[in-house]
């Protein structure tokens, strides 16, 4: 049952993807399916990261409401981004490979996600809430850094680091598309290996740990997957807040189980389709007078409204 | 300490007079009319507009404490601000040669507006889990800010977002503050009702036991709030945090009466706002770094620090 719905997204997304590539196409075909191949490949890699991300990341923290971009995540890993710029100049950082900036940026995201959120994550059982907040007030906090070190630094570097702040659909990074599907897929490997030990650790802590689970290991480990997905998706596409908690709630909605090998794939099927038919739209038929990510944000927003709404009625 | 805090107070005013692109000393006022000008066109209602704006802001953040009966919202980043920019964003595209005064009848009906459905949303969050309303209510900012983004990049206007969400007060001059003394006079009305505020902080069966009129309270609290954040929007724009640390921060030092502790709430915020404008001032001269951006920093240390350090035991 399950399984035939995947299918039918998978279709979904493959009709999805044909119609981006070839729809109002003019001209030289050569150049027009490398051109939107390229960036379709970009918009299906952030689409991936993004929705998987958010499916482990709920299930470590055992919570719905949870995401890594609603923690702060894609906010601290813009922070590193600018950070890096005020620290080495606009011209070291130019001076440095694209695939090394990445990596210096995802080391440090790793290395404070892990520090933060593993402390976090263990309060998330007692007090849900002031978890979540915590983890918006640092994104506002990580926001404000991010503007402050920009105003800080040399108006010559700031163009280094302006485009980086929002989210941008329209013109994802395709220079660092090789390395960031390299990555990406890398996580999504793991993350699919994971996929029986998730079912057991969605069940709970307690419950994980009497199964035979190693919590900790395997709760860091999923933790340095989710780092690596968020930074693969923000260096590609910027920030967003609400994206991850709209598809994962459609996919649980759609596949009504919680077997991580159902739900993993369906979350990224979703992800594909809201991505590459919403840039679609945007491109063909709106002529790109909306921006994909402000209507994701309040779609998204909207979505975490009414499911926290719904959680306090029961 | 009423002594300590005007003076602290006076000091912050001097030194703001006193920071500037213009280097300006004490001894250029007497005899240099240029310096003088400069005081009277630029200096002067830049300090002024800092004080009133924190000072209103802080005020409106208390009344909605009160009404909503939770300590971690506040007016700015919940809603009412962004409903504010949505309103005179709906203005400048609708009727952009509206006076004035039309303009800001709207941004604070839109602000109103905003407000009173969020509070509608707060009374059905169940009281037992009050961190859910903050919660809420930053999402719920989240949704509308998305909402007035869209607006803007549909219209061309993006710019103006910029200005209205993110606060600053590089742009404020003589003649293009004054809006903030409406914000300021209606804090001062505020204070008038202040033990009312005090009495519907206990909610709604105590008031109405003790004989007020709960609903009415409600919606003049709603309808204060509304003003002072659209008229301070509108001047200087969205500044976080300042509603929720600085009444915060007084109920642990003073308590919660008020008629006593409205003043120092008001001179606190007044205060704070402006010793961040001034750091904005200094640190990247002779550039300056918007007071929002500051104040998003130092408010939401401090924010954390009152979620997480444990509340001292009232004596």
């Amino acid at each position: 049952m399950a399984e035939r719905r995947l299918i039918l997204l998978a279709a979904a997304l493959a009709a999805a993807c044909a119609i981006f590539l070839t729809w109002g196409a003019r001209g030289n075909w050569d150049f027009v399916l490398a051109f939107r191949g390229a960036k379709l490949a970009a918009l299906l890699v952030v689409a991936a990261s993004i929705a998987v991300s958010t499916v482990l990341f709920q299930t470590i923290a055992g919570n719905r409401i949870l995401t890594p971009s609603i923690m702060g995540f894609d906010a601290l890993f813009v922070l590193f981004q600018t950070v890096l710029v005020f620290a080495l100049g606009g011209f070291g950082v130019a001076q440095l490979s694209q695939e090394w900036r990445f990596g210096m940026e995802f080391v440090l995201l790793l290395g404070s996600a892990v520090l933060l959120f593993g402390t976090l994550l263990g309060s998330a059982r007692y007090d849900i809430h002031r978890t979540v907040l915590t983890g918006i007030i640092f994104g506002v906090l990580f926001n404000s850094l991010t503007v402050f070190m920009q105003r800080m630094i040399d108006p010559n570097d700031f163009a280094v680091v302006q485009m980086n702040s929002f989210a941008r659909f329209n013109s994802v990074e395709t220079s660092l598309l090789g390395v960031s599907s390299v990555l990406c897929c890398a996580g999504l490997v793991a993350a699919w290996r994971f996929r029986h030990r998730l079912d057991v650790i969605a069940l709970g802590r307690d419950h994980a740990i009497s199964l035979g689970i190693d919590h900790r290991r395997a709760v860091l480990t999923i933790l340095m997957i989710v780092a690596l997905l968020v930074s693969v998706s923000t260096a590609l596409a910027g920030p967003v807040t609400f994206f991850g908690l709209l598809v994962s709630a459609l996919a649980h909605l759609s596949m009504k189980t919680y077997r991580h090998a159902v739900l993993l794939p369906a979350a990224a099927l979703i992800a594909g389709i809201v991505l590459v038919a919403g840039q679609t739209v945007t491109e063909r038929i709106l002529a790109l007078s909306t921006p994909l990510s402000v209507a994701v944000e309040f779609l998204g927003g909207l979505v975490f409204l009414i499911l926290i709404l719904k959680g306090t009625q029961r | 300490m009423k002594i300590a805090a005007g003076a602290a107070l006076l000091a912050l005013a001097a030194a703001s007079l006193f920071v500037g692109v213009i280097e300006i000393g004490p001894a250029a006022l007497f005899g240099d009319p240029e310096a003088l000008r400069v005081m009277a066109v630029s200096r002067l209602p830049r300090t002024l507009a800092a004080l009133l704006t924190g000072a209103s802001t802080a005020v409106a953040g208390v009344i909605m404490q009160m009404i909503a009966r939770n300590r971690f919202v506040e007016p700015m980043t919940t809603g009412t601000g962004q409903s504010a920019a949505l309103g005179i964003l709906l203005v400048t595209l609708f009727m952009p040669a509206a006076p004035l005064v039309v303009q800001m009848t709207v941004a604070s009906l839109t602000a109103l507006a905003g407000s009173t459905l969020f509070l509608l949303i707060v009374r059905r969050l169940p009281v037992t889990q009050p961190l859910l309303v903050p919660l809420v209510g930053l999402v719920y900012g989240a949704v509308i800010g998305a909402g007035v983004t869209f607006v803007a990049y549909q219209a061309d206007l993006l710019q103006y977002i910029g200005v209205w969400m993110n606060g600053e007060f590089s742009g404020v001059l003589l003649g293009r503050y004054e809006l903030l003394w409406v914000s300021g006079a209606t804090a001062l009305v505020a204070y008038l009702v202040a033990d009312q505020f005090s009495i519907a902080g206990l909610g709604r069966d105590v008031s109405v036991s003790l004989g007020l009129n709960y609903g009415l309270l409600v919606a003049a609290g709603l309808f204060m709030l509304s003003v002072i954040i659209a008229f301070n929007v509108v001047t200087v724009g969205m500044i976080p945090f300042v509603g929720l640390v600085v009444p915060n921060i007084a109920s642990r030092l003073i308590g919660d009466n008020l008629r006593s502790t409205l003043p120092w709430i008001a001179t606190a915020g007044g205060g704070l706002v402006l010793a961040c404008d001034i750091i904005g001032r200094i640190v990247r001269h002779p550039y300056e770094i918007p007071v929002g951006t500051i104040f998003g920093v130092v408010g939401a240390v401090i924010f954390l620090w009152l979620l997480y350090a444990r509340k001292p035991a009232h004596g």
